[in-house]
């Protein structure tokens, strides 16, 4: 039994075991868990607990900012900096300033939903103690992993391990940290 | 029961043919980048593209050192090759968004096979059409000036113009397109990292993936992005062409100032750019060996919405008529007359109505739709059709407009040939290179479509209404495989 350890990874081979496993790790009280797949699966989310993401409200905040952002600046251009009458319209030709206003909503609000998960979710780190299971290495193919974290309150050395392999699994990992 | 099942066949066909695992579709589409031998042809292709694409170089190198003269462009027609070809690319770009957001949002399955190099072709055809505006400003080296950034000149970009809102529309759309394309690729861009074996490979591609390992926890943020991303890029590529067809319906030319301009140019892109999907998949899946991905059932879809979007486009030349005779002004009634038989260009309207009218009729029956050889032939012959419709609008509006004493013909030089070609090579250039270094096809969304990714929920009926949650991928197959099971 190895000491320095960062958990235990159990490797499934369908997703519906991944899903039971999930039920069963997450009623039996342990927190600090993950599930790695090669694809999304929805029935994971509320298996784990994962809660619902704030990111839509970073879009949409995001969007509005663009969309400010596009009215001030040409108000600023075109009525403060700047004034001049071109084609007989007035200096706040709002009908003429929306498309560029649309194109600026779109694109902080793209800016936010990309960067915004990538950052969410703790990218770019191209190290992780997962990466250490050489199995894991088919998380990115076709089978499926489980992981408690030490860091979890209820994690015992044995006792999880017991109980991972309880779960159906085709084998049971340590990582190391 | 077997009816049932007929009919569930006809209502879902399958996505993917044949007997496939998570593991093989994800060998099969990866050793392409990864294992297999590049073929001979990739090298043919390949130099045959890049031997076309010198010949984009060599014109823009002469066109920096010379000016912008050395084009046909005159007066009274400005506007010519450059802005009939950013229009050409930028409508054909226009497919691959509507493949990976509109069709997503619409929770069509066939989109994913497709989406990866729909979304590649569009980027390429952005950086081809932003070629012309940007030449044309005839010193590209100020193309900055574009931009609004506060300077030593004390001057602003002026935004009542639809020029304007063309650099932020295309400058956004380029933008949004590359980071779409990107989100998608990074679970794929692990898959390969993870299957490397070459040191240097492995490397960019693990720079690339940003350490991407599948967790549940990322992969949900991911979906909800990559949904707001498809949810923002519809309107965006909407409004893209609609912002184009302003750069003329905002002028007071007859032939350019038009109300159905924006929805007429929005079909015309996506028709244009079904075309191109067609021309580049059809090819793809034969020489890449991709049929069961890229199956027939693809291909007659694409043939459908070629048909359908070709048919608003027609609509859109019956209304052009209709306006010019209804509006009783006599410019209007003269443009009409001067474009379909009374001018010199004449003939390039018929050949327009024959390529974009009359050939995509055939696709009403089963038998041209289900042909390869004919859906490539009628891909061909609409973006010929396509070019012309372009043509027909810029040329023939401009050559005769309010004042008989600036009237002039218009004739395109060698250059303005050579650039327009140079652009094709170009294009295909950069379609070598992705599909000999990034997985052509999307390899996680093709998993989601086996049968084995569903989770079986029957043990568990007392979680199911808890799984409500919007499915950008599952939901359809998810149907279609509980009323087969019944």
């Amino acid at each position: 039994m190895n000491d320095n350890i960062y958990g235990y990874l159990a490797e499934f081979d369908t997703p519906t075991q991944l899903v039971e496993a999930a039920r069963k790790v997450r009623l039996a009280g342990y927190t600090k868990t993950d599930a790695f797949s090669p694809f999304p699966i929805h029935e994971i989310d509320e298996a784990l607990g994962i809660k619902r993401s704030i990111l839509p409200f970073l879009v949409f905040a995001g969007g509005v900012t663009g969309l400010l952002t596009g009215l001030a600046l040409q108000w600023f251009v075109h009525v403060f900096d700047y004034p001049i009458i071109v084609g007989g319209r007035p200096y706040f030709s709002l009908p003429s300033f929306i498309p560029p206003m649309f194109e600026l909503t779109i694109l902080f609000a793209a800016f936010t939903a990309v960067f915004g998960m990538i950052l969410l979710n703790g990218l770019p780190k191209p190290y992780h103690p997962v990466f250490n299971v050489p199995r894991f290495a088919l998380a990115t193919r076709e089978k499926f992993f489980l992981l408690i974290e030490r860091q979890d309150p209820k994690f015992d050395l044995q006792e999880t391990r017991n109980f991972m392999q309880s779960l159906n699994a085709q084998e049971v990992f340590d990582v190391d940290e | 029961m077997q009816e049932v099942k007929k009919i569930q066949k006809n209502l879902h066909p399958p996505m993917v043919e044949g007997d496939h695992s998570f593991a093989s579709v994800t060998d099969i589409i990866s050793d392409r980048t990864l294992k297999k031998r590049t073929p001979y042809g990739w090298f043919i292709g390949f130099a045959l593209a890049f031997m076309v694409a010198q010949s984009l170089l060599f014109t823009v190198v002469y066109l920096v050192i010379t000016g912008i003269g050395i084009w046909g462009n005159n007066q009274p027609v400005g506007w010519a090759f450059d802005i009939i070809n950013f229009v050409w690319w930028i409508g054909i770009g226009h497919a691959g968004t509507l493949i990976s957001a509109i069709l997503l949002l619409m929770n069509q399955k066939w989109r994913t096979s497709i989406n990866r190099f729909a979304e590649a072709m569009t980027l390429f055809a952005v950086a081809c059409a932003g070629l012309f505006p940007l030449l044309h400003t005839g010193r590209p080296w100020l193309a900055y000036w574009l931009f609004p950034y506060p300077n030593t000149m004390g001057m602003w970009p002026q935004f009542r113009s639809p020029l304007m809102w063309d650099v932020f529309a295309v400058s956004t759309y380029a933008t949004v397109s590359l980071l779409f394309w990107y989100v998608g690729l990074i679970p794929d861009i692990a898959t390969l990292r993870d299957r490397a074996k070459n040191k240097y490979f492995k490397t960019v591609y693990g720079l690339l993936s940003m350490g991407w390992r599948g967790s549940a926890k990322h992969w949900h943020r991911y979906e909800i992005a990559y949904l707001l991303l498809a949810g923002i890029s519809t309107p965006l590529v909407l409004s893209v062409h609609s912002i184009v067809s302003f750069d003329f319906s905002v002028a007071q030319l007859p032939g350019w100032h038009a109300t159905i301009f924006p929805p007429y140019f929005v079909a015309g892109a996506i028709f244009a750019g079904f075309a191109m999907v067609l021309i580049l998949c059809i090819p793809l899946r034969h020489w890449y060996g991709m049929e069961d991905f890229i199956t027939k059932t693809h291909l007659i879809f694409m043939g459908k919405v070629m048909l359908a979007t070709g048919l608003i486009v027609v609509y859109g030349y019956a209304m052009e008529g209709f306006f010019g005779w209804y509006s009783a002004n006599e410019f209007e009634v003269f443009m009409i007359y001067n474009r379909v038989w009374g001018g010199p260009y004449w003939w390039f309207y018929w050949l327009l109505i024959l390529c974009n009218g009359l050939s995509i009729q055939l696709l009403w029956f089963k038998r041209f739709r289900e042909s390869e050889f004919w859906l490539f032939f009628i891909s061909i012959i609409v973006s010929i059709g396509m070019w012309l419709e372009r043509f027909v609008i810029i040329v023939t509006s401009l050559h005769r407009d309010f004042l008989p004493s600036s009237w002039a013909m218009y004739s395109p030089t060698v250059f303005d040939w050579s650039m327009f070609i140079g652009t094709i090579g170009f294009f295909f250039t950069l379609l070598f290179l992705f599909v000999r270094f990034l997985p052509v096809i999307s390899i996680f969304e093709v998993r989601t479509l086996l049968p084995d990714a569903q989770v079986n929920h029957g043990h568990h009926g007392a979680h199911g209404e808890l799984n409500d949650r919007p499915n950008a991928f599952n939901e359809s197959i998810n149907d279609a495989q509980g009323a087969e099971e019944k």
